[in-house]
């Protein structure tokens, strides 16, 4: 085969793109360069359209998407809706869930919570939990303003889970409270 | 009794309460010894200590507001505020700052050279600072009591035989400011750092010598004869561009454009700013040579830095931007009263403010050379352009020919650079064609190497 049949078979070869002339020259690209910056420098309807100064204002979150914090929701009788079932636990990448469940003094199901711990500090957001539970009972929420003075403190128990829910449940009702007909 | 205690309690009161006391002693003071304060002012030797006085506290002042200044032109450049939350537009962030690093934990590791460890960033910042004795900041002047007659002040700390040499010699002690900060960290990426700042630091100075040089015979052809000597005081530089009524101006820049981009260049690289930033490399690299300061220590070295930006671009302004001189204003350049002189440290304040300014936008537009393209550029580019102006400018002195010569040597300098790099096979960044084509033929050979038998 001649040499210049090459780029007929199946071998591709990508070239990187060459400099031209004025790129080579260096100093056309530097002006231009500064252009760019000077240009933005200098817009400042840009600035104060596209900037948000965060405490004063927020900026408008997707509410039912979001990935916040997390809650425990409420089945309709105001009782904790897990089934201590685990698959959050199972699922999650951080190993930052701990359930310790319990045989349910309730007739509707096998299994509760006694305890459900949740270290918000580990949490990467990823939702996984959210994905994983089969009756809904865990959900992120558009809440992210979180701060503790102390680790501990950053650990979410089930009370204080529930109270997100509380707390959370006007501005995103519970997805799909059906689900928890058991 | 009980409203003189409230007063003293109450903290705005009392606060106002203390300033008037304040002022009021002052202002009686300054009223008693009015007669000492004027001899005091008009005599050269004091004046120099208190201008010294007045100039550090200025520049730190500046220091900080360019600290400032770089936040928000880089927010601006970004499309952001920048600082504005300490006081009105972020104009107190500086004292926030401040407050900050001095309230931090000062850590001194254990594997360190203690005492080389503290030294320093004592010696980058006392470097940087000690080269604005010699700027000329205001020209001669009188303060309005002193006779007419009378020997007028100069408005400069020290006016020495060698200002040029003296920054020259200054600049380049901040190499061991660095060196001996990654050294004594006793930390192998430190000192990697350190060393690059070294080299670099130290390549770039002969550009700069260069150009510093041809600015100087420059300036020393430009002066009347029986004042070429003082072509290496930066005065005597400042005085040989004053407006002049043979020509519109006389500033040393339009003699040397491509002599003055040059030293625009090598100080920005003296003063390891970006492009040329890559000793410290916030973004890549862990910091360079002060990867193991902190607080205070570490606050010295940045201000060391921007310090050194001041001096380099108030030494720009002198050799090749007029100093204190404006076109056409011949009363800014001639006049002795006092209100002359603060015009004329208000003309080069705002000269260094706008290569500051340069300085920023450049750190904030152009993206930082790689160590071996930082070399070329001063090696094979720099170097070169900066000895054929120089050559062509002893050859103007020696044999007497105009000035004007120099333009069109600068031009041909620029052109002949623009035309050694495109025929350059080595280009300072990047791919070019004829290295493809050679890598193409290279592949079409291997190809058919490998399959000569089919
Ligand atoms: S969001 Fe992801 S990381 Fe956080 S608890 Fe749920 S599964 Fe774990
Ligand atoms: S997956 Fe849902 S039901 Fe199961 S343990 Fe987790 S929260 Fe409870």
């Amino acid at each position: 085969m001649p040499a210049s049949d090459w780029k007929k078979t199946d071998v591709m070869n990508v070239d990187q793109p060459t400099l031209t002339t004025a790129e080579r020259l260096y100093l056309p690209q530097i002006f231009g360069g500064f252009k760019t910056t000077l240009r933005h420098m200098f817009s400042v309807h840009v600035r104060n359209k596209k900037v948000i100064q965060y405490p004063e204002q927020r900026r408008q979150l997707r509410k039912e998407i979001y990935r916040g914090v997390h809650r425990l929701n409420r089945d309709d009788q105001g009782r904790v809706a897990c089934v201590a079932c685990f698959m959050c636990e199972t699922a999650c990448p951080a190993h930052c869930i701990h359930i310790v469940g319990e045989e349910s003094p309730w007739q509707d199901r096998e299994k509760y919570p006694v305890q459900f711990d949740i270290d918000e500090l580990r949490c990467i957001y990823c939702g996984m939990c959210e994905e994983a539970c089969p009756v809904d009972a865990i959900e992120l929420t558009p809440e992210f303003h979180l701060v503790g003075r102390s680790r501990e403190e950053m650990i979410f128990d089930k009370e204080k889970l529930l109270m997100v829910y509380d707390r959370t449940k006007d501005e995103k009702p519970r997805k799909n409270p059906r689900i928890t007909g058991y | 009794m009980a409203l003189i205690r409230a007063i003293i309690k109450h903290p705005i009161l009392s606060g106002l309460l203390a300033v008037t006391i304040g002022g009021i002693v002052v202002l009686t003071l300054i009223v008693a010894f009015l007669d000492q304060i004027k001899w005091v002012l008009s005599d050269q030797f004091w004046f120099s200590n208190i201008l010294s006085l007045a100039i550090f506290g200025g520049i730190m002042t500046a220091v900080a507001y360019c600290i400032l200044l770089e936040r928000k032109i880089s927010a601006w450049i970004q499309d952001r505020y920048g600082p504005n939350r300490v006081g009105p537009l972020g104009l107190l962030q500086p004292l926030a700052d401040g407050v900050k690093l001095l309230l931090k934990e000062d850590i001194t590791p254990g594997h360190v050279d203690k005492a080389l460890f503290v030294l320093a960033p004592f010696m980058m910042f006392v470097v940087a600072l000690i080269g604005f004795a010699v700027v000329p900041w205001g020209g001669t002047f009188r303060w309005p009591w002193m006779d007419a007659d009378a020997t007028p002040l100069v408005a400069q700390v020290a006016s020495i035989d060698i200002a040029v040499i003296y920054l020259l010699a200054v600049g380049s002690m901040g190499v061991y400011g660095v060196v001996l900060g990654g050294w004594a960290s006793n930390n192998k990426y430190a000192f990697y750092g350190a060393m690059r700042a070294a080299a670099q630091m130290i390549s770039y100075e002969i550009p700069l010598g260069l150009v510093v040089l041809t600015a100087v015979i420059t300036v020393g052809y430009l002066l009347p004869v029986d004042h070429a000597m003082d072509c290496l005081r930066l005065e005597g530089a400042v005085a040989a561009q004053a407006p002049h009524a043979a020509s519109w101006t006389m500033w040393v820049v339009f003699y040397h454009p491509v002599a003055a981009l040059l030293m625009f260049i090598a100080a920005l690289a003296e003063a390891n700013r970006a492009p040329f930033d890559l000793a410290e490399a916030e973004q890549e690299l862990i910091g360079g040579f002060h990867t193991e300061y902190s607080a205070m220590k570490w606050a010295m070295f940045f201000l060391g830095e921007y310090a050194h930006m001041i001096t380099s671009s108030a030494f720009m302004v002198c050799l090749f931007w007029g100093g204190y001189h404006l076109p056409y204003c011949t009363w800014l350049s001639t006049d002795e009263s006092a209100l002359a002189m603060l015009c004329r440290i208000g003309v080069i304040g705002a000269k260094i403010a706008i290569f500051i300014g340069a300085y920023m936008v450049v750190r904030w537009s152009l993206p930082r050379f790689r160590f071996d393209q930082l070399m070329r550029l001063a090696w094979k580019s720099l170097v070169p352009m900066g000895l054929v102006i120089l050559a062509a400018q002893v050859l103007i002195v020696y044999y007497g020919w105009p000035q004007w010569i120099s333009i069109v040597v600068n031009l041909g300098v620029l052109v002949l650079a623009a035309i050694a790099s495109l025929t350059n096979a080595m280009p300072i960044s990047g791919r070019q064609q004829s290295l493809l084509i050679k890598e193409k033929a290279a592949r079409e050979k291997e190809y058919e190497l490998q399959h000569a038998g089919v």
